[in-house]
This record gives structure tokens, sequence and C-alpha cells, in this order.
């Protein structure tokens, strides 16, 4: 009977440090962009981006046309390298890795583990037109992640389930209207389980009516689970309804960043006034 | 009829030869053409410029005279090739240059965008090419591939100039042996190399039509 307290502690000081380690973790960003540049040529595009990602967190990116917001994205999607600087990804860099103690340019083995805690959505879906939608979306779990063929398809049926399209799993992509074929794209990258998700523009291929589906999806999705996301997007309104973060580049800079509400509503710098102004009629925005 | 009896036992001795080089050398061919195309498509310009080199050489010469090479020349360099051989390296050479070109811009015009999505699913490079690129890219090769192996067919005669039996050199021969029959001979030899080419068209088209499969909408 002496010994229960005792027992007690040693049961509240082991919570205690779990729940402590959880916090660090929770804490130290997913993704870390430091200093990141990039140039096409003679053309800088990003000049010394800083930005941290934490688990679960939701950062919408916005910023004029052609400031970099797509650039960023692709190179934590490794579809770019940068000219510059450092993306790290759980704590690891992403474009190096250490060999014999030295540091050296990452090789498709190193590439291929990191990118496999993210997952991207494009502008324009790049569904593959040859397969089915069911095999578009197991594809990558049988081929990258080797889950037998039956989990697989039970798991992406759950998957398309999620984002209302299941009963579609047998057509091929050009059956489908534009908003369906970005629900398939987004149960595709979703079905991995990343760590971190980016949607580039996800609708601004859409037609005005089909942006609505494709937009309840990813509120549901942001909505659950610890899964961050870097969103680039001109929808205001729905930036500030599932953004924990605004982040604004312009001139390849992150020229403003905070909660939604500071950002869109109490911009400081001139030029994110002048950016919210052109979209100010007509978006919900006071 | 007569004519048919006489003339057709030689002339079905030589379609042997003929489909026997036909065969083996669109193999070959088929084999360069991908193994060279994918070459030129490679991130080192040094293996681009040897693979580019390879197809201006084999497209910029004749047949006939690469299998006079083949055949005639190279012993002297210690290289003895049967007759068999050299007509099937000759006819996969030249046509695997063409056929590397069609390899080549089939897997350029798969838009970028596939490319990019199967990194994003962290495909690895092998299973990007085989199961998203190629299946893509395929559909596109079949038709050219087509008139290529028409082409081919075509070029088999020659190598009744470096003494294969083919067809074209059984005729040659028959022609001398009976030559009051040379116009039902000549008759002869255009049918039998049009029925060959009708037949693997037929097969192309058939190719084709399962490449398309539930593609388009
Ligand atoms: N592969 C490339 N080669 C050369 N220039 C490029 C390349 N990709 C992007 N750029 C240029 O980099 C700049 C930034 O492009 P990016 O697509 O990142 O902008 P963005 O912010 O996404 O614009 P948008 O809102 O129009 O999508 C643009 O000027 C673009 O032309
Ligand atoms: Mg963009």
């Amino acid at each position: 009977m002496a010994g229960a307290p005792a027992i007690v502690d040693a049961n509240r000081a082991l919570q205690d440090r779990a729940r402590a380690r959880e916090d660090a973790a929770v804490r130290r960003p997913i993704v870390r962009f430091r200093g990141v540049k990039k140039a096409f040529g003679a053309m800088t595009v990003l000049e010394g981006i800083d930005l941290d990602l934490y688990p679960g967190e939701k950062v919408v990116v916005i910023g004029p046309s052609g400031s970099g917001k797509t650039t960023l994205a692709r190179m934590l999607m490794t579809l770019e390298t940068p000219s510059g600087g450092e993306i790290e990804v759980d704590g690891e860099p992403l474009f190096t890795m250490v060999r014999r103690g030295r540091r050296v340019p990452a090789d498709e083995r190193h590439l291929a583990r990191v990118r496999g805690k993210i997952g991207m959505v494009f502008q324009h879906f790049n569904l593959f037109p040859h397969m089915t939608v069911l095999r578009n979306v197991t594809e990558a779990l049988i081929h990258v992640r080797r889950i037998p063929p039956e989990e697989a398809r039970r798991r992406t049926m759950a998957m398309l389930e999620r984002v209302g399209m299941a009963e579609h799993a047998d057509k091929y992509p050009a059956q489908l209207s534009g908003g369906q074929k970005q629900r398939v794209a987004i149960a595709r990258a979703l079905v991995m389980e990343p760590k971190v998700m980016l949607f580039d523009e996800p609708t601004s291929a859409l037609d005005p009516e089909l942006v609505g589906e494709v937009l309840a999806v990813i509120k549901e999705i942001a909505a659950k689970g610890d899964m961050a996301m870097l969103l680039i997007t001109h929808e205001m309104q729905f930036a500030r309804e599932i953004a924990d973060r605004i982040v604004f580049i312009d001139g390849g800079k992150i020229v403003e960043q905070g909660p939604p509400e500071e950002v869109l509503l109490r911009p400081k710098s001139e030029r994110l006034k002048a950016f919210l102004a052109r979209f100010r009629n007509g978006m919900g925005l006071r | 009829m007569e004519a048919g009896i006489l003339l057709l036992p030689g002339l079905l001795r030589g379609l042997r030869v003929t489909l026997e080089v036909f065969v083996l050398g669109a193999m070959l061919a088929l084999g360069l053409s991908f193994a060279v195309g994918l070459l030129r498509l490679s991130r080192f310009p040094i293996v681009r410029t040897l693979a580019a080199a390879y197809v201006e050489f084999f497209r910029g010469t004749s047949l006939l005279i690469q299998l006079f090479w083949l055949y005639y020349a190279l012993p002297f360099f210690g290289v003895e090739l049967s007759a068999l051989a050299a007509g099937v390296l000759g006819l996969g050479l030249n046509y695997g240059a063409y056929g590397s070109e069609v390899v080549r811009s089939a897997i350029r015009s798969v838009p970028k965008g596939q490319w990019e999505a199967a990194i994003a699913l962290n495909l690895s490079p092998l299973v990007r090419f085989r199961r998203v690129i190629l299946p893509q890219a395929w559909p596109l090769m079949l038709p050219p591939f087509g008139n290529l192996l028409i082409e081919l067919l075509k070029g088999t005669s020659l190598v009744s100039m470096i003494t294969l039996g083919d067809m074209t050199f059984q005729a040659m021969s028959l022609r001398t042996t009976y030559a009051r029959y040379e116009v039902p001979l000549f008759l002869l030899l255009l049918v039998l190399y049009f029925l060959i080419a009708t037949a693997t068209s037929a097969i192309v088209r058939r190719l084709e039509r399962r490449a398309r499969v539930g593609r388009s909408a």
C-alpha cells in the first residue's frame, strides 16, 4: 500500500516525459526552407526564402503571378533544384546527404526516401490517362509502398469514398470532369499518407462551378489529421477559412506572414495592400 | 499454270530466307531503336552525342554499301560473318537508326506533367518509365514503326547481293533458267512481297487497336 504513490509518481513522470517528447516533435518543423534561392539562367525567381512548416500546420501561400510560388513548391517536391540555401524535411537536408563523412549532393535513393514524406497536387491534375481511376491511385501503393494488391485496392476505395469518387473507380480520366479529376489526384497523393501535402492552385484550371467540390474536399482533409499542408491559391476566402498562417510572397521574397485575419484584413506592407485590393471586390473580405 | 509449278518451289525456298532475315532484322532493329532512342535522351552529353553519331552514320550511308562492308570488307579486319548474320546485322543497324528517332520523339512527346506526377508519387525511375511513360509513348510509336517494318521488308531484297538465297535471289536465278516466264515470275515475286507487307500492316494495326483500349472518352 505504501508503495502505490511512488508508482503513481513514476507513472506521471514517464507520462510527462512522453508528453515533452511529443511537444518537442510537434515544435520541430517538418519542413524548413533556409535561405533558399532559385534562379533560372540569369533570372532570379526566389532570393532567400526562410520558411518553417510545422506538423499539422496549414500554410497558404499567396502572391502575384510570377512571384515564385509554384517554384517554391516544386523545389520541395524535388522537381526543381535550389540554386542556393537548404531545404530540410523532418530534420534532414533534402538535396544533400552524408557519404563517408562528407556532405555530397543527394542521390536518387536519398531523394526517394525523403520525397516519400511529401505529396503534391498539381494545377492540371496530371492523372495517368492510360490507367483507370482505381489504378491511378493504387499504382504508387503497389509499386512504391509494396502493399499487396488486395490491400492497396481496399485503401484506394476508402480514399475514393472520402473524395466522393468511389463510383467512378473504373473510369478513365478522359471520362471525368475537371473537378472529378482533381479529386482523384488528391486521393492519389493522399493515399500515400504524406506528412506534407502541396497544393499548387488546385482549382485554378477548373470551371467556376466545379471549384466548390474540390475546395470542400481539401477543407475536409485539412480539418482531420496531422498532415501539414502548403497550399498555393488565389481563392482568398478559402485561404482565410483554411489557413493557420498565410504567407505573402512578392519579388522573390516573403514580404509578410501571419494569421489569416492579420494578413488579409490588416496588411502592413504597401505591396500586400495593393495585391489584396485586386481581390476585394466580391471576395467577401472587409 | 505450268509456270507456277516450275517457279513456286524456288520462290518459296526464298520466302523462308526472306522471312527469316525480316523477322530477325526487325527484332534487332526494335531492340536498337529502344536502346539508342533512350541513350539519345541521356543526362550525359557524351552519350547523347555518340548515339546521335550512330544514327547519322547509318541513316546517311546506303544499306547496300553497309551490307557490302559487313560481308565483303570486314573479313579483311579479321571479322568473318555468315551471310545471314551480315544481312540481319546490316538491316538491324540501319533500321534501328531510323527506329531510334521514332522512340526518342514519342517519349519526348509525353507531357512533362506525366514525369512530374510520377516523381511526386515517388515512383522509381524504372517504374516511372515502364508504367507511366512507355504506355503513353508506345501508341505513338506504332504507326511509324509499321512504316519502318515495311521499309525493312523491302530492304531485305538487298541481301541477295551478299549471296543470301532470299526471294529476290531465287527470282534472279530462276530468270536465267526460265527466261520465257519472266513476266509470271516477277508477278509472283510482287505478290509474295505484297502479301508479307499486308500481313505486317495488319499485325501492327491490331497492336495499335490494343494500345488504344479505354484511353479516350
Ligand atoms: N523552368 C523554368 N525555366 C525558366 N523560367 C521559369 C521556369 N519555371 C518558372 N520560371 C519563371 O519563374 C518565375 C516564377 O514562376 P512561378 O511559376 O514559380 O510563379 P508563380 O508565383 O507560381 O506564378 P503563378 O501565380 O502565375 O502561377 C516566372 O517568371 C516564370 O516564368
Ligand atoms: Mg504558379
